[in-house]
């Protein structure tokens, strides 16, 4: 009984891999897999529809790699500070305002990234929109941030005190030893909370669909509009008829999008395991 | 042998006793000159010691000559090891641990300078071996690289010195890139030796370096001690009195309360204890 | 020559790097803390003005550019609490097994990676299957029904740890006593052991409460509709939802500049019943925390 209710997140998980490619299969009747790899997204286009998802990848590609190159830096910083450096009313503090900053709903971000944010980089940068990748970018680093700095704070809490120990025995300061000893140690749970940032990135629907701009196109330029995998998916399935091919290509997009998902996530969880590991042996 | 009578004022209790314990004037100086033959690098005055409100040391004022071993020795609880952290402030990485009077080495005030600094002159060894999760090599030469020491061949000359040093050489020397963790609980503890005294201290503090140890890997850090001892001041905690009698030059005897009981050689100490709860400790362990 | 011993000369070069460096990461970590600062300034700033009695409990009218949210605050109760009384009975079962009877063993370790998997799964997806599997192939349309159950599934992984947390927690000492005093183990886990784990289980229901009232992507094409200008009359009913809400007048309203105060309300609305259930979940946890003897 218990054993039953305990497998649901299971039963679940083959739930969503059995739906989601018996919808997505069937597009290669409509479609070859060069032709689903393809540059051209024109599903609507009823003389020669193209149903290429190239540009959506390159357009969570773009995305994830600006805000991570934002929220690298500053959720390893924040959470450095936290752990190693924050006096013990300051921690709790920062990690509940973390804690609420994980918390706040998608579409807000989106909504503020509408609202203040992409007006903003529209008039300080002169563009006709301000619904670009770079506006995407900042958001999602905003919303990856929280992920990135309280599970890396947990990697460098995580590791032992008699480390620190010895390194301040040696006369080091308290920053060679949070630099020459704490990260080292930390570093496989560090790159695992980067991981999981990222996928969060990856996988963020609401906040890219309101400030993208949502054109396919496939570009390598922060100021252009783009669409990802997941606001391709969110845009056009709630007025695709089911069992079209462009229906079957938006699961495809979903499988696509779960497949480098999850790799993330388990890549994730094995660096994070190995840090676990390691430390037991101790 | 005379015993000094200090003008400092002293605790009521254990009065004539207390007397053999060294107070910082210029007759105790002059006795432990006469007695123990040596300088004296660390010397405490009036020492106390809290954890947040609870005393840990207790008004403790000592000299540590600079020659041989110096076994910390008392019951569990008494503070020995925390009057070792106060002598490299390891202390202070205990949130609300604080200390009260002097400790100065040699002449200057260890409680007023530079825990870094002091740390470099005065290293340590835990009580259970813990090298950094790096290659053998790294652990040893962690503290000339924080010193900014960036030169290879000086890196490596020091590196394999200390783990002479430390009797670890033979052992280790074709591995010295793999990890420290694939070394036995002793091996792992001369690293931690080795790694203490590649900065070249002064004084090395052993905090029951052997308690985690077998009696085989035990023996051979009290013989690293006593060979150490030959270049530097090992200061060693032991609840292990025989391992006191074995090492150790001179003894302290700390009570529980956190007061200093007893300070002598070690032979006077083992043989002819002044105060009744020192012998009381000494007896109890041995019979 | 004493001080020339301790103090060397690489000290203050040293020193200041370690000053540098705190310096740095606190001004990192601090542009992170304005970041919240600057939303929360924003919303309150042009949303509070809609706040009133009426913009809660009126309809909106004349195609949503008056009236208030009622409907979608009222749809967005209903699909959080149906998620949640969905979600709780299965990950109260699966924590429960799993610290209780699993003892460990490859099926424990399947499961953990199941539910670290399911968390990882991004919210379109769960759209995506409440759309192929409650709407279309169980037949339930777009309605309150298949939307609470979709996101059930997504708050389960949350929900699973945190219970599994919150009997963790439970000392074995207690476990030991009880079975000590011939009980059985379900006897004890029911009335030693839950109970001392309540409030971490009610703590991470309400996190997860708090987490399916914001959630948009799995709702979006299985339960919401863009305006009803009623309340639903059954679970089989489409309703209106709060963040639906909020992204649809944020996108679609055909008249933008005279809403735009009604849709910073919309927001700041749900901003706050999420942060609001957040730090009562976050203050009690402290407290339970606190008050605990052992």
């Amino acid at each position: 009984m218990f054993l039953f209710l305990a497998s649901v997140s299971l039963i679940a998980l083959a739930f969503i891999l059995y739906f989601i490619l018996r919808e997505a299969v069937p597009v290669f009747r409509g479609a070859t897999i060069q032709e689903l790899l393809g540059p051209k997204w024109r599903p609507t286009y009823e003389a020669a529809p193209r149903y290429g998802i190239l540009p959506m990848i390159g357009g969570t590609l773009l995305v994830t790699i600006g805000s991570m190159a934002l929220a690298i830096p500053l959720g390893l910083a924040a959470a450095t500070f936290i752990a190693e450096m924050a006096p013990g009313w300051l921690k709790d503090i920062a990690k509940t305002a973390l804690e609420l900053l994980a918390s706040i709903p998608s579409v807000v971000y989106g909504f503020f990234g509408l609202m203040i944010l992409s007006p903003y980089i529209r008039d300080s940068l002169g563009l006709l929109t301000g619904q670009t990748a770079l506006t995407a970018s900042l958001l999602l680093a905003v919303m990856a941030l929280p992920t990135i700095a309280s599970l890396a704070e947990d990697a460098l809490t995580a590791v032992p005190r008699s480390y620190r120990e010895a390194s301040a025995a040696m006369g080091a300061t308290h920053w060679e030893t949070t630099w020459r000893v704490t990260i080292p140690s930390a570093f496989s749970g560090l790159i695992g909370a980067v991981i999981l940032g990222m996928g969060r990135s990856v996988g963020e629907t609401m906040a890219v669909l309101m400030v993208a701009g949502n054109s396919p196109q496939l570009t390598f330029s922060f100021l252009k509009s783009i669409r990802t995998l997941t606001s391709g998916i969110a845009l056009d399935i709630a007025e695709t008829p089911s069992g079209t091919t462009h229906f079957h290509a938006l699961f495809f997009m979903g499988v696509v999008l779960l497949v480098i998902t999850l790799a993330m996530n388990w890549i994730a969880e094995w660096f994070r395991g190995r840090l676990a590991k390691g430390h037991l042996k101790r | 042998m005379v015993t000094p009578v200090s003008p400092i004022a002293q605790p009521a209790a254990h009065d004539v006793k207390s007397q053999k314990v060294c107070r910082l004037d210029e007759v105790t100086r002059a006795w432990i000159k006469k007695n123990i033959e040596s300088e004296i690098i660390i010397e405490a005055e009036n020492l106390d010691f809290y954890y947040g409100k609870v005393q840990a040391l207790r008004d403790v004022s000592m000299c540590i000559p600079i020659d041989g071993v110096t076994a910390v020795m008392g019951p569990s609880g008494c503070g020995k090891s925390t009057f070792l952290r106060t002598l490299n402030r390891m202390y202070e990485l205990t949130p609300g641990a604080h200390a009260q009077g002097r400790v100065s080495f040699l002449g200057q005030d260890l409680l007023k300078a530079d825990p870094a600094a002091i740390r470099h002159h005065i290293g340590m060894v835990f009580q259970r071996p813990n090298p950094f999760p790096k290659s053998i090599y790294e652990n040893v030469a962690y503290g000339l690289r924080i010193e900014g020491v960036r030169r290879r061949s000086a890196l490596s000359d020091s590196v394999e010195e200390s783990l002479r040093h430390a009797g670890l050489w033979t052992e280790v020397k074709d591995r010295l890139r793999q990890s420290a963790f694939g070394l036995s609980g002793g091996q792992q503890q001369r690293l931690c030796v080795a790694r203490a005294i590649a900065v070249r201290p002064k004084v090395l503090l052993m905090d029951e370096p052997c308690s985690s140890l077998d009696p085989k890997a035990s023996a051979r850090i009290e013989d690293l001690a006593r060979e150490l001892s030959d270049e530097l001041t090992v200061i060693i905690v032991t609840h292990n009195l025989q391992q006191a009698a074995r090492v150790s030059d001179n003894v302290a005897v700390f009570m529980a309360g956190g007061e200093l009981a007893e300070f002598g050689t070690t032979r006077q100490v083992f043989d002819d204890p002044q105060d009744p709860r020192v012998a009381d400790y000494l007896r109890g362990r041995f019979g | 020559m004493n001080n020339m011993l301790i103090e060397d000369r690489k000290g203050k070069h040293r020193k200041a790097k370690q000053v540098t460096a705190v310096a740095i990461l606190g001004f990192l970590s601090s542009v992170s803390f304005l970041v919240l600062g600057a939303i929360l300034y924003f919303l309150i700033r042009n949303g509070a003005s809609a706040f009133s009695w009426e913009f809660l409990t009126e309809f909106p009218r004349r195609m949503m550019t008056e009236g208030g949210i009622f409907p979608a605050i009222i749809g967005s109760i209903y699909l959080t609490a149906g998620a949640v009384l969905v979600a709780l009975p299965f990950a109260l079962g699966a924590a429960i097994w799993l610290t209780e009877y699993s003892g460990g063993g490859w099926w424990v370790r399947a499961i953990r990676i199941g539910v670290n998997t399911l968390a990882g799964v991004p919210s379109i997806v769960f759209g995506l299957l409440g759309l192929a599997l409650f709407v279309i192939t169980f037949g339930f349309g777009v309605s309150i029904l298949s939307g609470a159950l979709t996101l059930a599934i997504l708050i389960l992984p949350i929900m699973i740890r945190s219970a599994e947390e919150a009997l963790n927690a439970v000392p074995r000492s207690f476990r030991e006593g009880a079975l000590a005093l011939g009980a059985s183990r379900w006897h004890t886990v029911h009335t030693v052991v839950l109970p001392s784990a309540l409030p971490g289980i009610l703590t991470g229901t309400v996190l997860s409460l708090s987490r399916a009232m914001g959630e948009t992507a799995p709702i979006m094409f299985t339960a919401v509709a863009y305006s009803m200008l009623r309340l639903p009359n059954s679970p089989m009913d489409k309703c209106m939802a709060l963040p639906y809400h909020i992204f649809v007048m944020a996108t679609e309203s055909p008249s933008y500049g005279e809403t735009r105060n009604l849709q910073f309300g919309a927001a700041l609305m749900l901003l706050a019943l999420v942060l609001v259930l957040n730090l009562f979940a976050i203050v009690w946890r402290t407290i339970s925390r606190r008050r605990k003897a052992w």
